[in-house]
């Protein structure tokens, strides 16, 4: 590996460097604490590549600008935390119906409201998989170190390619701010989805097709096949229906193309769970605290794993149920007042004791507090 | 070069119907959407422009449902956010002609930013507002243009506040060809949105339009032909209307070419050249 790959960067950084390595070619967002690197990131970066950075009015217009870029062929991303997000959800709701893939950052900082913009949260948890009205089925993956964030910034815009839908980076101020030594990905080294395109010609074209998989091939505007896109629920031709028979099937798509798909979807860190009673159960900043806490109280030789979850959403219920099937209690720590943990209960076993160590006062878990939680349960 | 007939002309103009949509539309019988789409479908094929290569994008109201008729690369949108999407369609492929269409709720209400930043950056857009002066998909709600005094379902006593004026508006926030015709003029309107395509910049064409099932029963304005009828009355060539005493204007329409400006960059294109520009420093 050439040594000038090495990099001192941080994580918003991070994240510009894998969008770009996946295919970013087009951005557009609004300045807010603390994700406003990765748009100042992508300004300098994407005209150097014949890429597109605009800075739109608000956050509403930049998720719309990104959705209509991607309808063109261009792979998107907009970049915020929890107020931008907020806003984003009606139209990213739109990018859900119309199937159209993008990547959404959110670099997340305490709330409720304008909260706590320079500390650190993880409570847009539930928003990244419910924040939008209606029915629909959500990804969001979170990565916890620098590095990670190119990983999984690269993941993000092949699952949002792959499955013709947005995804949710749950990035966090911790991770986004901090800077860590990265070695940048090599042309060729990780493998770059693109979507699907239809192989029919245009008087045969069904844009919303139902197939195998459940993902209908997708033409860029301009490629000759002029379908219409509307965030009214549609018929397979993309024409808004009040039909029952046509209703169903499509917003069972919208679930199954991606739930049928969870095991693909699902990854998880595993470390020192092959004998382990207990587990802690994190994802993003906390997973950090609790993989030290583990080793910290292995030396001491208690029987304690951690789970790290970079997949948050589809949650990986059969991954976590098999992890967990020899433990005796999992601590599930997270920056909120309990979120992932509500999935955690759902899919567990009832003899399998759960419990939480929390914070939300814009402060990290450390892996004391970890430690004396696992004392406590012990 | 042997003249076409009427009959080759409206055969001509049904090709850019989608072939798979089922009609009727959704607009009610005498609606001044439809000559406002006939308008605009003879000014696309006046300009021979390909259908592949354009882009109509709306929001949502009855004339947001413009686009799902027509045979073009149609993004139906969400409420007010017509012009966000089509700026990012715009640069994302500015070699596409971008046209929205959309109402006076949509662009002027809940669409009010957009609206303004479009026009301020210039970008090659074409923003058609039919304006008719209410929300008519939501049954008569008093909108950003409804005229102080007028009535409708959430101004039932009468308008307190004061109507926009989309073009004054368009034109301080930096777009640079702002017209206005009304659905009685049909073909000024086709020719106005004709030049609004070709000219290379943020370009507005209001076209005053009847809701008679609204605006025109709650204010007493009669029935689509009234209505229509009246707008001819009421519009005062914009040449006739600066030589003319503010208070005579009251009530009226100024139309034809309102505004141009060729001299301002458009937004792609600084751009461009800024990428250019990185190009040639590696």
């Amino acid at each position: 590996m050439a040594e000038h790959k090495r990099k001192l960067m941080q994580g918003n950084i991070a994240c510009v460097q894998g969008a770009i390595y996946a295919g970013m070619r087009f951005f557009a967002g609004y300045p807010i604490t603390p994700s406003t690197e990765v748009a100042e990131g992508s300004a300098r970066e994407l005209p150097k590549i014949g890429g597109r950075f605009i800075q739109m009015e608000d956050e509403i217009a930049s998720i719309a600008a990104v959705i209509a870029a991607s309808v063109t062929g261009k792979k998107s991303m907009t970049a915020t935390s929890g107020p931008g997000f907020s806003l984003m959800l009606e139209n990213i709701g739109y990018a859900y119906i119309t199937e159209t893939p993008c990547v959404i950052v959110n670099v997340q900082r305490g709330g409720p409201s304008t909260g706590l913009p320079t500390k650190v949260s993880q409570s847009d948890t539930m928003q990244a998989r419910w924040g939008t009205h209606g029915d629909y089925t959500a990804i969001a993956v979170a990565p916890s170190s620098v590095g990670d964030t190119i990983t999984e910034t690269i993941r993000a815009f092949n699952l949002a390619e792959r499955f013709r839908t947005p995804v949710t980076i749950l990035l966090d101020e911790v991770i986004g701010h901090m800077r860590e030594m990265v070695t940048l990905p090599e042309p060729g080294q990780y493998p770059i989805l693109d979507r699907v395109k239809p192989t029919v010609p245009p008087d045969k074209f069904e844009p919303f097709a139902m197939t195998a998989n459940l993902v209908s091939p997708m033409p860029a505007y301009g490629e000759g096949y002029r379908y219409n896109v509307t965030g009214l629920t549609h018929d397979t031709m993309g024409f808004a229906t009040n039909r029952a028979d046509e209703i169903w099937p499509k917003l069972d798509k919208l679930k199954n193309k991606i739930e049928h798909y969870t095991d693909e979807i699902a990854k998880l860190r595993v470390e020192m769970m092959d004998d382990a009673e207990i587990a802690y159960i994190s994802y993003g900043t906390v997973a950090r605290t609790s993989l030290q806490a583990a080793s910290i109280a292995r030396t001491a030789g208690v029987k304690v794993g951690s789970i790290q979850l970079y997949t948050i959403w589809p949650f990986p219920d059969k991954q976590l149920l098999e992890l967990c099937a020899r433990c005796k209690k999992v601590i599930v720590g997270e920056l909120n007042m309990g979120q992932i943990v509500h999935e955690v209960k759902r899919v567990l076993p009832r003899d399998i004791e759960v419990h939480t160590v929390q914070r939300y006062d814009g402060e990290i878990l450390t892996p004391l507090q970890l430690l004396k939680k696992l004392e406590e349960v012990m | 070069m042997a003249a076409t007939t009427e009959k080759q002309r409206s055969d001509a103009i049904l090709t850019y119907l989608r072939p798979r949509k089922k009609f009727p539309s959704v607009w009610c019988a005498g609606c001044g959407n439809g000559i406002v789409m006939s308008a605009l479908v003879r000014a696309i094929d006046n300009l021979k422009l390909d259908k592949n290569e354009v882009i109509m994008v709306s929001g949502i109201g009855c004339t947001s449902r413009m686009p799902v008729y027509l045979d073009f690369n149609s993004l139906h949108t969400t409420h007010g956010r017509a012009l966000a999407f089509a700026t990012g369609a715009k640069f994302a492929q500015p070699k596409m002609k971008v046209i929205v269409v959309t109402g006076d709720g949509d662009s002027l209400a809940i669409g009010g930013n957009h609206f303004i930043h479009a026009c301020r950056r210039n970008i090659d857009i074409t923003c058609i507002l039919i304006n008719n002066h209410i929300y008519g998909m939501t049954g008569g709600q008093g909108s950003p243009t409804t005229p102080a005094g007028s009535f409708s379902t959430t101004t039932p006593y009468g308008n307190s506040e004061k109507a926009f004026d989309p073009c004054a508006l368009a034109q301080a926030a930096g777009a640079t060809f702002v017209a206005r015709h009304t659905v009685h003029h049909a073909p000024q309107l086709e020719k106005i949105i004709m030049q609004a395509i070709e000219h290379r910049g943020f370009s507005l064409v209001e076209a005053i339009s009847n809701c008679h099932t609204y605006y025109g029963r709650l204010n007493k304005s009669g029935d689509a032909v009234a209505m229509i009828k009246s707008f001819k009355e009421r519009a005062v060539p914009v040449s006739k209307a600066k030589d003319m005493p503010a208070e005579e204007l009251v009530g009226k329409f100024v139309v034809g070419n309102l505004y141009e400006n060729t001299v301002k960059t458009e937004f792609c294109d600084e751009y461009q050249k800024m990428v250019d520009m990185l190009a040639a420093r590696k």
